[in-house]
């Protein structure tokens, strides 16, 4: 008895609302939806947290958010409407994968634009560097000249 | 020629620079409203105080006012209420409550013991026209023109400083404009 | 009056690091061997006595002693001793002095393991260490002392270390991580001492590599450890968020990796040397922006230290002084000689070169991906957020180009490699892979593209190093004999790259395969994740030595075998009172069964969090791997093997004979 009186006391201490009208976890009906409800949930930030999705967040507004996900998904709402929604009443803050449009070009463009740059570097070296060899590895007589007289020089000194 | 381009990084690293520098001081927390320049969501919400008696979009119309986002389980709503009853009684600023995601009846006692400073408070239970709003924690404060639209939201407190230099300005601009 | 004594050592400190900076480079310049000789005396000085304030900021937490403000701020009596010890370091002026220290460390272990190299060139590269130093201890003095106290008014306990923290992970995660972030300072020093000498050569490259390696294998563990960390004690089951603060630990990891690829190249062949100095330079820069972006509060995150605009300021002036002032000096004296080295198209040379590329694009793409909503704010264009979905769509690509490349790669050779001779090699390799690939795909239980591509990649890197192995193992003495006589360095490389492939493997399994549900359950129920069932036995609590907890007892089975009973709870710190979930895992090489206690819905029934991992382990193991790697090649003989010429030289003649003597050298 004393054991329930601690444990409903350690309860209340916990910062949770527990009431009646608390939504249950979701149900779905099959698995496809499940995968889709938490696609959709990992995408989507919480406005007040530091960094985080609604899936992981304990915020009161992150559940607010799950909820109306949820019921979207049941209205049979497509994940832009749903996202558009959330999107027009909080701010493009609370999505995650920023839509590509004028301002977000550049962004989406990074690796595209920094792979091909270093492609055309790399190329650009290949290319000289073979045009280099075309040009003729061979000394020019007076190196040769210039060659053959170190070699004897260090032979001279080697034998000493 | 080549030596010029090894000048670019430099010249991207001074640029970086200028943009974290702007950076420093600001609250990366901070949102502007989704809705600045829209109209106040549709609702159909009671009045607190009358059960009876149904409060719509309508309630914004013919005057500049502030709509402040609170309950009784804020502490922090709490600490601006004076601030509000000040600016309501004082300053004359028309100011409509939103008791988001409360009780009825604790909402009435604190009103009566505190002092209430709203025109009228809509009764927002569920949170839907929080929802809608874009409302993420408690308080908030909206500033709404004549004609329902959304001019502002700020989120936190409101006392005099945030008063004079946030949403003065704008509460005297949008009477004049009107 | 003891803790004064630490600050007082950190100003002493500061004073050896003002002279560490000036007087060797001063003798360096001006051929003073004697001012020269400073160096290495300066550096232990300094060393010790950034040791004594570390030492005595310990002390004041294991004593409680809380009239010390930091110490009172992170710590309490009620905690264990080890996580006082840590708690040295969980909070922003505490964890400054650890990287100080290391910087110390650092710095002395230079000055300790380089008798070889030449006396000028130590000079400055320990100058440059000192400069980095100064910078440091101005900050900690100035902004940020963890020596400040709260006399009169000492508080009678502490505010706890934040729970999060209250684990292993903290004991070990950031030291690992601050050995490989300021132990690239050391390849920006070797850069800056080369750029300023002008001798940038084969032997630079091959002087600076051991000490890249190891920074960066250090970085590596650092970087698995916390994301093994935020997995079991977060209670979502993730491994990485692509959190600013995650990204600002990746960055300098990635550039790292391009370095340590690029210093080879340049050791080999005395190629990119430009580029390898522009590589050390921005690596080490990547490792500044980190500790910027942590402690400014510019960016959001959970990881973020209490910030400060001062402080912030501070720190972007220390960035912006020591990355411009290091490019300028790059753009002024780098060489732009063309070197006359030919490179055949598939040479090993190219090959690394692309690999640079892959690399720094990936860079470029989480530099440019963290910092976006920064730029766009300043513009006044918005506020977006970046996160997971854009990072995991981007990166992959190159994670996967990458490894594609490294199996390639892998048999290639210095200066020309032949085409033809190349794609014949590869063909049985790519069957073996495209084979094991598929095997993969149905035992996970479905083809999903972006999981073949993933394992793909795996597998094919993986095939191809020990491919490489077992033909350069090859031997007329036996394969035993083939295999010894492969160099340290040789296999550093193999078990790098394998660790690369474990990584990329766990990565893709565990992201395309992993279930997650969140179910509601109550005592008695059942549920299922994968094949696995769990069932919820009861509820209880248990009290800990700083906290309370409520833990159930769920048992997990397999096909009607037992296969562990697991204790999530949630715990209630007794201080700072917030509630923290600790999940209930069971481990296994292959797979992870993860359950975790959610909200509390309603009467018994609680929101429980399951979710099959399979391969997550291997995400971290690939570290390790990669890690001794990189410990293992710095051992190579080369770095052993005395120079016997010069040793003798120096035991004989007093006076070298003229040029015969230096053609000798």
């Amino acid at each position: 008895m004393a054991r329930l009186f601690a444990l409903c006391l350690l309860l209340a201490m916990l910062p949770l609302t527990v009431s009646a009208d608390e939504a249950n976890v979701q149900g779905f009906d099959n698995l496809a939806e499940e995968q889709r409800y938490r696609d959709l949930i990992s995408e989507l930030r919480c406005p007040k947290c530091q960094n985080q999705n609604i899936a992981d967040s304990n915020a009161p507004i992150s559940k607010d958010m799950r909820d109306a996900v949820y019921l979207m998904m049941q209205d049979g709402a497509s994940d832009d409407a749903i996202v558009s929604s959330l999107v027009d009443r909080f701010g493009e803050f609370v999505r995650y994968n920023p839509e590509v449009d004028r301002r977000t070009f550049l962004l989406w463009a990074t690796p595209a634009i920094a792979v091909g740059i270093g492609l055309l570097v790399v190329g650009g070296i290949v290319i000289r560097s073979r045009r280099r060899g075309e040009q003729g590895a061979s000394l020019t007589a007076e190196e040769q000249a210039r060659v053959n007289q170190l070699l004897a020089g260090e032979d001279r000194n080697n034998r000493s | 020629m080549k030596r010029l381009f090894l000048f670019l990084p430099v010249i991207l690293v001074i640029v970086l620079g200028v943009v974290l520098f702007a950076g420093i001081g600001k609250d990366p927390n901070h949102l502007d409203s989704a809705l600045i320049g829209k109209p106040v969501p549709a609702f159909n919400l009671s009045d607190l105080a009358d059960a009876e008696r149904q409060l719509d979009g309508e309630v914004f119309r013919g005057e500049v006012s502030l709509l402040n986002v609170w309950g009784t389980w804020c502490p922090a709503c709490r600490d601006e209420h004076d601030d509000l009853l000040w600016l309501a009684e004082d300053k004359g600023v028309r100011i409509i409550g939103l008791n988001y995601k409360d009780n009825r009846e604790d909402a009435l006692v604190w009103l009566e013991r505190l002092g209430d400073p709203y025109a009228v408070t809509i009764y927002d239970p569920r949170g839907t026209l929080g929802f809608d709003l874009g409302v993420y924690g408690a308080p908030e404060t909206y500033v709404i023109d004549a004609e329902g639209i959304v001019r502002h939201r700020h989120v936190g407190v409101v006392n005099e400083k945030v008063w004079k230099e946030d949403l003065e300005p704008l509460v005297t601009r949008y009477r004049e404009g009107a | 009056m003891y803790p004064e004594l630490g600050q007082f050592a950190l100003i002493l400190a500061l004073l050896l690091a003002v002279l560490l900076s000036v007087v060797p480079l001063v003798g360096s310049v001006s051929g003073r061997d004697n001012l020269q000789a400073f160096a290495r005396p300066l550096s232990a000085g300094l060393f010790v006595f950034v040791a004594i304030a570390f030492a005595i900021l310990t002390y004041a937490f294991l004593i409680d002693d809380f009239s010390v403000a930091y110490v009172a701020n992170n710590s309490n009596s009620m905690l264990p001793w080890y996580y006082k010890f840590s708690a040295v370091w969980g909070g922003h002026e505490g964890s400054l002095l650890l990287w100080i220290l290391m910087l110390a460390g650092w710095t002395l272990a230079v000055a300790v393991f380089s008798r070889r190299l030449p006396s000028v060139m130590i000079a400055q590269v320990l100058a440059v260490m000192g400069m980095i130093t100064v910078g440091f201890l101005l900050f900690t003095i100035l902004t940020s002392n963890p020596f400040d106290r709260m006399l009169p008014n000492v508080p009678a306990d502490g505010n706890d270390l934040n729970p999060l923290l209250q684990d292993f992970g903290l004991i070990v995660h950031p030291p690992m991580l601050y050995m490989g972030y300021v132990g690239f300072s050391v390849a920006f020093a070797f850069a800056i001492a080369a750029l300023i000498n002008g001798k940038l050569d084969a032997a630079w490259a091959r002087w600076s590599r051991p000490w890249t390696t190891v920074a960066w294998a250090f970085l590596s563990l650092g970087i698995a450890l916390g994301s093994w960390w935020a997995y079991y004690e977060l209670g979502w089951g993730g491994w990485w968020f692509w959190d600013p603060v995650e990204n600002a630990s990746l960055l300098p990891w990635l550039s790292g990796t391009a370095l340590i690829h690029s210093l080879a190249v340049t050791e080999k062949r005395g190629v990119f040397k430009s580029w390898t100095v522009l590589l050390a330079i921005v690596t080490f820069s990547l490792s500044l922006l980190g500790t910027f972006l942590v402690r400014s509060g510019v960016l959001t995150s959970v990881h973020a230290f209490a910030s400060d605009p001062e402080r912030g300021t501070f720190l972007l002036a220390l960035l912006a002084i020591t990355i411009v002032s290091s490019l300028i000096l790059y753009a002024v004296r780098a060489p732009v000689v063309h070197v006359r080295a030919r490179y055949g198209s598939m040479s090993r040379e190219i090959f690394l070169l692309l690999n640079n590329v892959l690399l720094v694009a990936a860079t470029l793409l989480v530099l440019i991906g963290t910092l976006y909503p920064l730029v766009l704010d300043y513009l006044d264009m918005g506020r977006l957020s970046i996160g997971e979905p854009f990072f995991n769509l981007t990166f992959s690509p190159l994670a996967v180009a990458t490894g594609l490349l490294m199996g390639a790669g892998v048999f290639s050779r210095w200066k020309k490699t032949d085409g033809g001779w190349l794609g014949r090699k590869l063909l049985w390799p790519l069957a073996v892979s495209l084979l094991a690939t598929t095997a993969v795909m149905v035992i996970y239980g479905g083809f999903k593209p972006w999981a073949f591509v993933g394992c793909f990649a795996a597998v094919w890197v993986s095939v191809a190093t020990l491919w490489d192995l077992w033909d350069k193992s090859a031997s007329r003495k036996g394969r035993l004999h083939g295999l010894k006589r492969q160099s340290r360095s040789y296999y550093g490389m193999v078990l790098g790259h394998l660790g690369m492939a474990i990584t990329m493997a766990g990565a893709t399994v565990v992201s395309n395969y992993g279930i997650e549900r969140d179910v509601r359950m109550s005592p008695g129920d059942t549920a299922m994740v994968g094949d696995y069932q769990v069932e919820f036995i009861e509820i209880g609590d248990r009290r800990g030595r700083n906290f309370t907890a409520q833990y159930g007892t769920f048992e997990v089975t397999l096909d009607g075998e037992a296969v562990s009973v697991l204790y999530p709870e949630k715990r209630q710190y007794l201080v700072q009172t917030s509630v923290m979930t600790e999940a209930g895992i069971d481990a296994g090489l292959f797979r992870d069964v993860f359950v975790a206690v959610g909200e509390r819905i309603i009467d018994d029934a609680w929101a429980i969090r399951l979710q099959y991992k399979p391969l997550v382990r291997w995400l971290w193991l690939g570290s390790i791997f990669m890690a001794a790697g990189g410990f293992l090649a710095i051992a190579d003989r080369r770095y052993r093997v005395r120079d016997k010429v010069t040793e003798k030289r120096a035991a004989n003649a007093p006076a070298p004979r003229g040029d015969a003597a230096e053609a000798l050298s």
